[in-house]
């Protein structure tokens, strides 16, 4: 247990972050121009955090997979970010957002880098303004805000649904602009396949091209993961098609814990599964249960439309359950609600696996409030009705005409039909306050980290912690670890360090091509997700994670017995991409369950079934579970989990209650 | 649920690398579902390319919901497809009929080389971005958010410009392969903007001669881009960066 400190800073809460930055070790410029940082992943973590090092001085290599930083995931992000400025005057502050952050989270987050979160959220906010992010506004010049899951506030700042996009851009464009400065070196189509430690300090990274197919070698005085989360691991999620587990998860086996592989969030509002042909999944940002009300009809197996169910036999079964929070319970909360009620026999559509996201109240709503504004006095139904969708299109417009696109019915007439999905992993590598691995000179920044959001993450929470991590808080913890190095010379990559893990490397490309088999690699991603999703989803026990533990082994025999990849290495090709890190995912699959099977109390996304309250809400056991269970890589897929337990000085857990 | 009942025949560009000369090969693909998007039945016929031992086709992919602008497909002569508004990844089978030939290449233009199959190399936009796609702004710097005030309207122009997901059909669809509609885009996003009225001339300026060196083709008006644009992106944009441009040059 001695192998996990999290060096947060003693003192009062308050004063922890700001008396870490004014006692930090300093690096003088003229070292930061020798001392060299390799960013991987080119997300908002990413993105913001090789840029500002490198406006700091230091030299930086970024490497993406995509062909370009800007197409990073992050970009899809929709709903907003938060950030505790009060323009509302409505009551929120620092102390809130941390507070509502902490409560979110079920209590499994420090609550040392939470508070440190809500502290630099304002500084993101003025920062990407000055960038030329142009996030909404009202008519008056100032910033607009909406809210969100599990809050009271209005702290969200957006624009319209592309609020990933927008920050994103924002973070790629002063990643360009160092890039033109000549301050980066930008490696786009680039996969970044192992970690190169010398006596045991991150040194560097092998990453294939992957257009030419090369192995490359990287040396870097220190490593940063900004890669994102690992929800592809059941197949279909709300992530791109590219994103994965594989630099994590190299790194993990080089040394790097694991911290709470288990937590996962399942998104209560995307487009239900039309069929066996479904490669991914489409969020509906959260934003929309704003104004939508979310329902199943009171009778079960009822095959009417949405639009053709009257009033009265419609269940509102979140503002039922939880009426001081009704349709914005956090996500976890919803998710489950809706599980619950599909299981019963209630859910709609073909496929009964969903539930209704129904606009027809905010329509109305909107029209009169709009009709008040032109001065209508008695607006006909269909005037309200026009007026209602004007103001519900201005809001939402681009999630309207894409749910149109996916599904091939107009929402503004037929309720939407949603469903949860995998959306984002609050499990990652185990960082200390510093954000670096249990590996030293090797850090981990935004989703792909475990620190921030606890057992369940609030909505627009991701944003704000990707770009807290590499705006604000790298470019200080960083210093720390560099100004003990600054001695160090750059290490050639003939070093022998570096030769062992390109064959490392190449020894496992040659594997994955030497089998041979007859079934492609989706073959065996699509069969890996479904046990996830069926046994360590959104509801788990004993008997289901056992079974898994042993069908995810099985599967994972007959993918280095019966998987085909075609192509050779050196050229372009996505299979063998896709086998790399599919192979990885099946070793990741095992611990979730391992990890989730340890948990044996529900807290957030984490459900287990045996542990809940009798109206069948989570039930946390604080005395058993308020750590992080944090895996060490033993050789042969075996784990020892450590503990890091979880210390609350300032917010006391409590059962958490939307009610 | 169930697999659909449409039978097609694919036309699709192959071509092993840059330097290898391509050609369209046909691929027949039965039992379409109509939910299915464009690309999930590229991932049918590449899943039956990998039963016969064949390479699959390689095509640039990845949010698959229309965002992160990495989908790049011309088909049947169109940028992202028959329906306007949405990129490759958002095109569904029921745009299309049972037995409809369907052709497929990659994104055609000079400053766009192909490398394999339908993937192309727009790093050229990546480094018109890095001649002035930015706000000179260091983090840290910064004041308070609301201290620059900016109207509404100002912000939702300067937004609709900044919308460009960077995708290249602009410059597919453009008879003159011109980067115009994409680099305005940028342009006018600060343009519109108090913070990136300090380094307009230098942004235009910069980022004009970098297109020009690229390779990408004069504007001639046609406004292909904006027809094509799946994120309608204005032609104003380009109107907007011409009087840019002029100004930067008299000031200069």
């Amino acid at each position: 247990m001695s192998k996990l400190d999290s060096k947060i800073p003693e003192g009062a809460i308050e004063q922890k972050w700001s008396k870490y930055k004014s006692s930090a070790a300093l690096v003088n410029p003229s070292n930061k121009r020798n001392l060299e940082i390799i960013v991987v992943g080119s997300g908002l973590a990413g993105a913001s955090a090789a840029a500002s090092l490198a406006e700091l001085g230091y030299k930086v290599k970024v490497f993406c997979f995509q062909d370009s930083a800007r197409r990073a995931h992050s970009i899809a992000a929709q709903g907003g970010i938060n950030a505790a400025k009060n323009y509302q005057n409505d009551g929120d502050s620092i102390y809130r957002l941390f507070y509502d952050t902490v409560k979110g989270g079920d209590y499994r987050a420090r609550e040392g880098n939470v508070y440190r979160l809500a502290e630099v959220s304002n500084n993101i906010i003025d920062q990407c303004v000055a960038q030329g992010v142009p996030l909404a506004r009202e008519y008056g010049g100032m910033l607009s805000n909406r809210s969100f899951g599990g809050t009271q506030v209005q702290r969200t700042f957006y624009a319209s649904g592309q609020t990933g996009q927008q920050l994103l851009l924002g973070a790629y464009s002063a990643l360009q602009r160092q890039i033109g400065l000549g301050t980066v070196d930008m490696f786009t189509r680039h996969e970044m396949l192992e970690v190169v430690k010398i006596d045991d300090k991150a040194r560097g990274i092998i990453a294939r091209d992957l257009v030419t197919g090369k192995l490359e070698r990287h040396f870097g005085h220190a490593v940063l993961l900004c890669t994102g989360g690992y929800g592809n691991v059941f197949y279909l999620s709300t992530n791109a098609m590219g994103c994965n587990a594989t630099a994590a998860w190299k790194a993990h086996k080089k040394g790097a814990f694991f911290g709470n592989p288990c937590f996962t969030q399942i998104h209560p509002t995307c487009i239900p599964v039309s069929g066996d042909h479904q490669s991914k999944l489409t969020l509906m940002s959260e934003s929309l249960r704003n104004d939508g009300r979310i329902w199943v009809p009171k009778k079960q197996n009822d095959t009417r439309k949405g639009n053709e169910i009257p009033e009265e036999e419609r269940d509102y079964y979140l503002e039922r359950r939880y009426p001081a929070f009704g349709n914005l319970v956090p996500r976890d909360v919803a998710s489950r609600a809706a599980k619950e009620r599909c299981d019963e026999g209630y859910g709609v559509g073909t496929s009964k696996m969903a539930v209704f996201l129904d606009f027809k109240a905010a329509i109305e709503r909107f029209g009169k409030v709009q009709a008040k504004k032109s001065n209508i006095e008695n607006p006909t139904e269909a005037q309200l009705k026009e007026f209602g969708k004007q103001v519900v299109e201005e809001k939402y417009g681009n999630l309207f005409s894409m749910y149109e696109q996916i599904t091939g019915e107009n929402p503004y007439v037929v309720p939407m039909r949603i469903y949860p999905a995998v959306h984002y992993t609050m499990g990652g590598l185990w960082v200390d306050y510093n954000l670096m691995t249990t590996v030293q000179g090797l850090y981990c920044l935004g989703e792909a980290n475990f620190s921030d959001h606890g057992a369940n993450r609030l909505g627009a929470s991701a944003l704000m912690q990707g770009l807290a991590d590499g705006y604000f808080v790298i470019p200080y913890t960083i210093g720390s670890y560099l100004a003990k190095e600054i001695a160090v010379k750059a290490i050639p990559t003939t070093h022998e360090a570096f030769v062992a893990a390109e064959n490392e490397v190449q020894s496992q490309i040659d594997k994955l091509f030497a089998i041979k088999g007859t079934k492609s690699v989706d073959h065996f991603h699509k069969k890996l997700g479904k046990i996830m999703w069926e046994k360590c989803g959104m509801a788990r026990n004993e008997k289901g994670l056992t079974e898994a533990i042993q069908e995810i082994r099985v599967l994972r025999d007959e993918f280095w017995k019966d998987l085909r990849v075609t192509g050779k290495q050196n050229e372009m090709n996505p299979e063998l991409e896709k086998a790399s890190r599919v192979s990885d995912f099946l070793e990741l699959g095992e611990l979730m369950c391992m990890d989730a099977l340890n948990r044996s109390e529900s807290c957030g996304g984490h459900f287990r079934i045996e542990s809940q309250t009798p109206d069948g809400e989570a039930l946390r056991k604080d005395e058993e579970f308020s750590y992080v269970s944090a895996w060490e890589y033993k050789g042969n897929n075996t784990y020892e989990m450590h503990k890091e337990d979880l210390v609350f000085d300032v917010v006391h857990p409590s059962s958490r209650s939307y009610k | 649920m169930s697999t659909g009942n449409m039978n097609l025949t694919l036309r699709i560009w192959r071509q092993n690398s840059g330097k290898e000369q391509g050609q369209l090969v046909t691929y027949p693909v039965k039992d379409i579902s109509p939910d299915m998007s464009f690309l999930e039945m590229f991932d049918v016929l590449n899943e039956q390319l990998v039963s016969k031992n064949e390479n699959p086709i390689v095509f640039d992919h990845d949010c698959r919901e229309g965002i992160c602008g990495m989908c790049s497909m011309v088909i049947n002569g169109r940028p992202h497809g028959p329906k306007s508004g949405i990129t490759t990844c958002q095109l569904h089978m029921r745009s299309f009929k049972e037995g409809d030939t369907i052709v497929v290449e990659p994104w055609r233009a000079q400053a766009f080389p192909v490398i394999k199959d339908l993937t192309v190399d727009r790093s050229g936009f990546e480094r018109i971005m890095a001649k002035g796609g930015f706000v000179s702004v260091n983090t840290g710097t910064a004041q308070d958010a609301n201290c620059i005030p900016i109207p509404k309207d100002d912000a939702d122009a300067s937004f609709n410009a900044a919308a460009c997901i960077g995708c290249g059909a602009c410059v597919a669809a453009c008879k003159n392969a011109s980067a115009m509609l994409f680099v305005s885009a940028k342009v006018s996003q600060f343009a519109l903007l108090p913070q990136g009225k300090i380094e307009a001339v230098a942004r235009v300026k910069n980022m004009v001669a970098q297109m020009d060196d690229e390779g990408f083709g004069s504007c001639t008006n046609t406004g292909a881009c904006e027809a094509e644009c799946p994120k309608g992106i204005s032609l104003e944009n380009i109107a907007r960066m011409n009087r840019e441009y002029f100004v930067a040059n008299i000031k200069q």
